[in-house]
């Protein structure tokens, strides 16, 4: 390789990171800003700041969204962990399709899950109108007869696209660890799920953890498939920030985008170094 | 020595339509040292599982001391397993992997009447037990070391341990030495024997190095193919092997069509050799033994049989010589130096030969024309972790 091309390839990355990142760094700069201006910088003040926290409708989404994120991933990482085993379990012939099928939606375009799983609960919620007024009819107790999305089913949505990536980084430990744990386990005297609490669990933990990180950021910075599901009554930070821009982008979406960046760069930084240090601890344990 | 303590009644096993087991009939003594033989594929270690209870037989029973035990999990058998690379838990250290066992287990209350009422072992006998054996493994002072900070040998020690603390009555063991190096492996071998003495339970052992089962071994159960081929003491297995298969898999054998004339008198390539055998039809066809340490040189004037020289190895305490006897080729172990092309007899003594019924083995062993590959062969097999019967692992 010459000089000349070593410039060039040097040139193109730096060209790379700054259109990736220019954007968000001078979003960042701009939310520090003193004056209203997104584009002449009239000195450093924490004014956005301040303001974000007295403003009640960025405070109630910011606890929705902490709360529909961390519910989801709970929920999220118990089932997801429990269908890896199962998927650990079954035989290759069965397992590698339906790994597909698990892969299908992280692939999948948000748009798509958002609008299809908003027409699953319309839909849903039509068949259940008619259920109710049958079931009120008998006499027994009421239920309600008209149910619409809200918190709930932005809930329900969140588990949905959350779960996958639980499979996919516990899957991993699983097919690690040495297949006979379970059977020594047994061996000893344990039932099943003795054996899953003792051997398997302190196992696949740092898989478990990865995969609620992962969830946990999944969710904190999904707007799509929110749009979709939350109907009118919840709202997400990522819907506000976008209901805000409908009028004009003030400084003070700068600084909420801002914390949003941050929190999800922390998050994501921890999922790598421990995904760093497990690949280390293991190769340690080969040698 | 001799009460039956575990019986496997017409046992089959079929996986994905595949038969793994056909019709297993075996039982086994107390205190006895019983080793499953076999090349890789033949069922041993599906055997070994089905004791064990991490396998349910298709069909057939397993008796532990009289009672169908089939149906009972592992957890309920008096019986533990040390498993091939042993499955120590990477979490714990030395003490609570050996501990884990007895953490579990409850027992009735001594204060309670009744009996009823279960309690656990207390702290201070598991602390006893568990240092006991420590002791016995010659471990102490690696109580506090994880599992991944032992050596191979260590390990294996340790998992040996983590089964015998809680006193079963059987202990299994899945090619517990397959992943040591040979002296280690050689060593392990003498260091097994005398804890099954000291401890004085029955071992059942799974493992495809007939050395390793001639050396250790009470009773030898020979498998391939999912059947058992032979049950003997290790000599009755090497001395008088009932086909083709077994006198081949156990030790080097050169295996050579016979006709039984009558008893006591056999006849290979046109020539009547005297041997000891005897209850076969006249004329009857057989396959005749003749182990390669049994043959002796003598010169061709006074050999039963002549033939050529066609390759010499040299062996430390003997020569391995192939010579050719009419186009089939014998290997002789000998420690007399014949070279490349030189034109011997041989003499084989009455004892030497053993005559086998014709099975669906004949034809198959015993011919030493691809000498050096077989030997290679044998030497992979000894090397080779043992991934049979693993089901659809990657």
């Amino acid at each position: 390789m010459n000089k000349n091309n070593s410039f060039l390839n040097r040139l193109f990355m730096v060209l790379v990171f700054v259109f990736l990142y220019a954007p968000i760094f001078l979003l960042i700069i701009f939310s520090f800003n003193a004056g209203n201006s997104n584009t002449v910088w009239k000195g450093f003040s924490l004014d956005w700041y301040q303001k974000l926290l007295r403003d009640r409708l960025i405070i109630q989404s910011v606890y929705t969204t902490l709360l529909v994120s961390l519910l989801s991933t709970a929920i999220a990482t118990v089932a997801g962990t429990f269908a890896a085993i199962g998927f650990y379990a079954m035989r290759r012939k069965v397992r590698e399709p339906l790994m597909t099928v698990n892969n299908i939606p992280m692939m999948n375009a948000d748009i798509v899950t958002g609008v299809s799983l908003c027409l699953l609960f319309v839909a849903f919620f039509n068949g259940w109108g008619t259920f109710a007024a049958w079931f009120n009819s008998l006499g027994l107790f009421r239920l309600p007869t008209r149910l619409t999305m809200g918190f709930g089913t932005l809930l329900i949505a969140h588990i949905t696209f959350n779960i996958p990536y639980v499979i996919l980084s516990v899957g991993p430990k699983l097919r690690q660890m040495d297949k006979n744990l379970v059977d020594a386990a047994m061996d000893l005297g344990c039932t099943w799920m003795q054996a899953f609490w003792k051997v398997i669990l302190p196992e696949i933990k740092p898989g478990i953890v990865s995969g609620a990180l992962t969830a946990f950021t999944m969710s904190i910075d999904d707007f799509v498939i929110s749009y979709f599901t939350a109907g009118s009554s919840a709202s997400t930070l990522a819907m506000t920030i976008y209901g805000m821009t409908k009028k004009r982008v003030t400084p003070e979406i700068n600084a909420i985008s801002t914390l949003l960046f941050v929190t999800v760069l922390i998050l994501l930084a921890i999922v790598n170094i421990r995904e760093a240090r497990q690949e280390r601890l293991r190769e340690k344990r080969l040698v | 020595m001799s009460k039956e303590l575990i019986r496997l009644r017409n046992l089959c096993m079929v996986y994905d339509d595949e038969p793994v087991l056909n019709d297993i009939n075996l039982y086994i003594n107390d205190k006895e040292f019983l080793t499953l033989l076999g090349p890789s594929g033949c069922g041993k270690t599906t055997t070994l599982r089905i004791i064990g209870g991490f396998a349910t037989p298709t069909s057939g029973d397993v008796l532990f001391d009289g009672v169908r035990i089939n149906d009972v999990p592992p957890y309920q058998r008096q019986i533990n397993t040390v498993f091939q690379k042993y499955a120590l838990f990477p979490h714990l250290n030395v003490y609570e992997n050996i501990a884990f066992g007895l953490r579990m287990q409850k027992r009735p209350d001594p204060s309670d009447p009744t009996g009823r009422k279960k309690v656990k072992i207390p702290e201070e006998e598991i602390h006893q037990r568990v240092m006991e054996m420590l002791e016995v493994i010659s471990l102490k002072g690696f109580e506090h070391r994880k599992p991944d900070a032992l050596s191979g040998g260590q390990q294996q020690r340790v998992a040996i341990a983590r089964a015998l603390v809680n006193r079963p009555k059987v202990l299994l063991l899945d090619e517990p030495l397959g992943a040591l190096d040979l002296k280690l492996r050689k060593d392990m071998q003498i260091e097994l024997k005398r804890i099954q003495q000291q401890v004085g339970i029955t071992f059942i052992y799974v493992t495809h190095d007939q050395e390793e089962a001639l050396t250790m071994s009470d009773t030898i159960v020979v498998m391939d193919k999912g059947s058992i081929q032979q049950i003997g003491t290790p000599e009755d297995i090497y001395n008088e092997p009932k086909n083709a298969f077994v006198a081949d898999f156990i030790g080097e054998s050169n295996i050579i069509d016979g006709i039984m004339v009558r008893d006591k008198l056999v006849q290979m390539y046109g020539r009547q050799f005297p041997c000891l055998d005897g209850g076969f039809d006249e004329n009857e066809p057989v396959d005749v033994v003749i182990r390669p340490e049994d043959i002796d040189i003598v010169p061709v004037e006074q050999g039963q049989l002549v033939g050529t020289v066609t390759n010499v190895t040299f062996k430390g305490m003997q020569y391995d010589i192939i010579v050719d006897f009419r186009g089939f080729k014998w290997l002789i172990q000998t420690t007399d130096h014949s070279p490349v092309g030189a034109r011997i007899g041989i003499k084989i003594d009455p004892d030497g030969i053993h005559v086998m019924k014709k099975s669906k083995y004949s034809g198959m062993f015993g011919d030493y024309s691809s000498f050096s590959e077989e030997y290679d062969e044998l030497d992979d097999a000894s090397l080779a972790p043992d991934e049979e019967e693993s089901g659809d692992e990657e």
